[in-house]
């Protein structure tokens, strides 16, 4: 590297200095213009509609006078808003920590297997995930229908009476935990595979030489390697299950009398189908802090791996 | 020594046996439980199966729900000559299709300019673009309503209820994603070869075409099967911001045309759901490798 630059000795210093700094010129400015669309797109279509949320979370149900923090002092004097914000914590806490669970214990089922049988299982177990969530969301809202359930159907076999899936307040939260169970699940399974295909071996070895037993080898092995994975899909999986619109909407639709409603579901009644644009928002923006500390997180990890590359 | 070592000999059968013992047991349970749990991960598809084959007097008779007596493709005939379901068909595929080359197109430089070109500012934007991927949809529809209708009032172009409105919107849902996950792949590949290009006088764009894109082939397809299964799958923004019949997209429509008719024509709605289904279930059966690197790629690249 030295050697070549001595031999070499192309330009004086001067001249060397002018077209470094036309490359970085060049190279910045293009470096801007590829990245121009994607900042264009973030900011127009992602940024500014967030901070409007916010202005017209402001505004009165007509839009014309701004009335500061009326909408959020009105909803936190509104029983159902107390409603939602409870049913949304147990809706996204249990529905993340069960599909954590299922997801932790199909992916050691998995990686027990023949590496052959692996790729079978996978591609089969991942199908939830892959089927677009309103329409499989359909198929469940007639397997629970209260005439035709095909799951009351089995479960009359074995002469359990009829359960009102979606027609009681605690059988319809079950129903849409359910469902997001079902259809999140696989993806912790995927993302628990790889990070247990990345454990290396010798570590299981030397710790059965030490004589642990299988539930020692998840507590002491599996798991801390596993830490890191685990923390950022959970965190990942409670901000979409926060947010998440399609599931309640299709199978109860808030109801029976608002008990399963989630802010998404409840923004989008009161906004667009109640036109309370105002209210609407409101309700949207009470997401921000759930996503806040999960943003604050997933920044120090960014950080934290990049000062360690 | 040699005593030690035939002790040792004698020991190894039987504490293998009883180990390969155990490992199969193992084995055996653990196919026991995935069964247990494949039946419940592949229940709503079966069951769109078995009553998309059923004909709406089978269903009406509640006899066995879990099985077909009479099967008939009626219920897909019927779909595949509807101009209403054809229309759906048509508005997903093209928005999904338009997507997905809008999404490539601005995330891929953007992603090569983040990741590559390091210049003022790159790490904190590529940082704020994973943040941005994670402010949902459901904060932002309604903002966006309010814009759609402003920008009808203003310039007397109308957003709302035009399906070819959602091609507009609907990047914000793929692009962050697709940029964090390219940036990954981009670094990847090691710094000598962009290097050697500008050594041998290659500008910056040509870098990216000639040598970066062949290269990071795979990222690239992973990205693609992203934005069209998220573009296709969307419900939300189709939901809030289109309503007449001809300008919905598949899952809307199934959900608000098939379902709020006077009768449930369950077979046909099962039938309707299992072929909206099936593209990204037949890109996900081609290309269940892509598909699985672009999942895991989100969380475990940086």
């Amino acid at each position: 590297m030295a050697n070549g630059i001595t031999v070499q000795a192309p330009a004086p210093p001067a001249a060397r200095r002018m077209t470094m700094q036309k490359l970085m010129r060049r190279r910045s400015t293009t470096a801007l213009a590829l990245a121009l669309p994607l900042i264009l797109l973030i900011s127009g279509l992602v940024i500014y509609p967030a901070f409007f949320a916010m202005y017209l979370s402001m505004l009165d149900r007509k839009m014309e006078t701004f009335t500061g923090m009326r909408n959020i002092l009105f909803l936190m004097h509104f029983d159902t808003f107390w409603m939602v914000v409870k049913q949304s914590c147990i809706f996204a806490l249990s529905a993340v920590f069960f599909k954590a669970l299922i997801g932790f214990v199909t992916s050691h089922l998995v990686h027990n297997l023949p590496p052959k049988g692996q790729r079978k299982w996978r591609g089969m177990l991942l199908v939830p995930w892959v089927i677009p969530t309103a329409m499989s969301t359909i198929a469940w809202f007639w397997l629970f229908d209260p005439a035709y359930s095909a799951i009351n159907w089995i479960l009359a076999k074995f002469g359990i009476g009829p359960v009102p899936w979606l027609g009681v307040t605690s059988w319809a939260r079950f129903s849409v935990i359910l469902v997001n169970v079902w259809y999140g699940a696989p993806f912790f399974l995927i993302m628990y595979l790889a990070a247990l295909k990345s454990v290396p071996d010798q570590l299981y070895e030397a710790a059965a030489i030490d004589g642990a037993n299988w539930w020692q080898k998840v507590w002491y092995v599996t798991l801390p390697m596993m830490r890191n994975i685990i923390a950022i899909t959970m965190l990942f999986s409670l901000i979409v299950t926060f947010a998440n619109f399609d599931i309640v909407r299709i199978l109860t639709a808030g109801g029976p009398v608002d008990s399963t409603h989630v802010f998404a579901t409840w923004a989008f009644s009161l906004g667009i189908q109640g036109n309370n644009i105002p209210m609407g928002a409101s309700v949207s923006l009470f997401m921000l802090p759930i996503l806040g500390v999960a943003a604050f997180f997933i920044l120090r990890d960014i950080n934290r791996r990049g000062s360690s590359v | 020594m040699s005593a030690i070592a035939a002790e040792i000999k004698a020991e190894v059968p039987a504490k293998r046996g009883s180990l390969k013992r155990s490992r199969r047991w193992a084995l055996v349970w653990s196919y026991v439980f995935l069964i247990m749990f494949a039946v419940f991960f592949l229940m709503p598809p079966v069951y769109m199966l078995i009553m998309g084959l059923k004909s709406s007097g089978e269903i009406a008779s509640m006899s066995n729900p879990w099985w077909v007596f009479h099967p008939t493709l009626d219920n897909f005939i019927a779909l595949l000559t509807s101009e209403q379901y054809l229309t759906f068909f048509r508005n997903s595929a093209v928005i999904s299709l338009a997507v997905v080359a809008i999404t490539m197109l601005i995330a891929v430089p953007a992603a090569f300019s983040l990741g590559r070109m390091k210049f003022w500012g790159s790490t904190t934007l590529a940082a704020g673009v994973f943040l941005t991927y994670l402010v949902p949809d459901t904060l932002l529809f309604i903002p966006l309503f309010k814009i759609m209708a402003w920008v009808h009032d203003t310039t007397g172009i109308a957003l709302l209820n035009h399906w070819w409105a959602l091609i507009i919107i609907y990047p914000t849902l793929t692009v962050p994603f697709c940029t964090w996950i390219m940036i990954g792949y981009f670094q990847s590949i090691p710094k000598e070869l962009d290097e050697a290009a500008l050594i041998d006088g290659a500008g910056y764009i040509q870098m990216l075409t000639k040598i970066f894109l062949p290269v990071a082939l795979p990222g690239i397809i992973a990205a693609t099967i992203f934005a069209f299964t998220v573009s296709w799958s969307e419900f939300l923004y189709p939901m809030a911001f289109t309503v007449s019949a001809d300008q919905l997209v598949l899952p809307v429509g199934i959900v608000t045309t098939l379902i709020k008719g006077d009768v449930y024509n369950w077979g046909q709605i099962m039938a309707a759901c299992l072929m909206g289904a099936a593209p990204p279930l037949i890109i996900y059966a081609f290309l269940m490798d892509y598909y699985i690197a672009g999942l895991t790629a989100g969380a475990t690249k940086g």
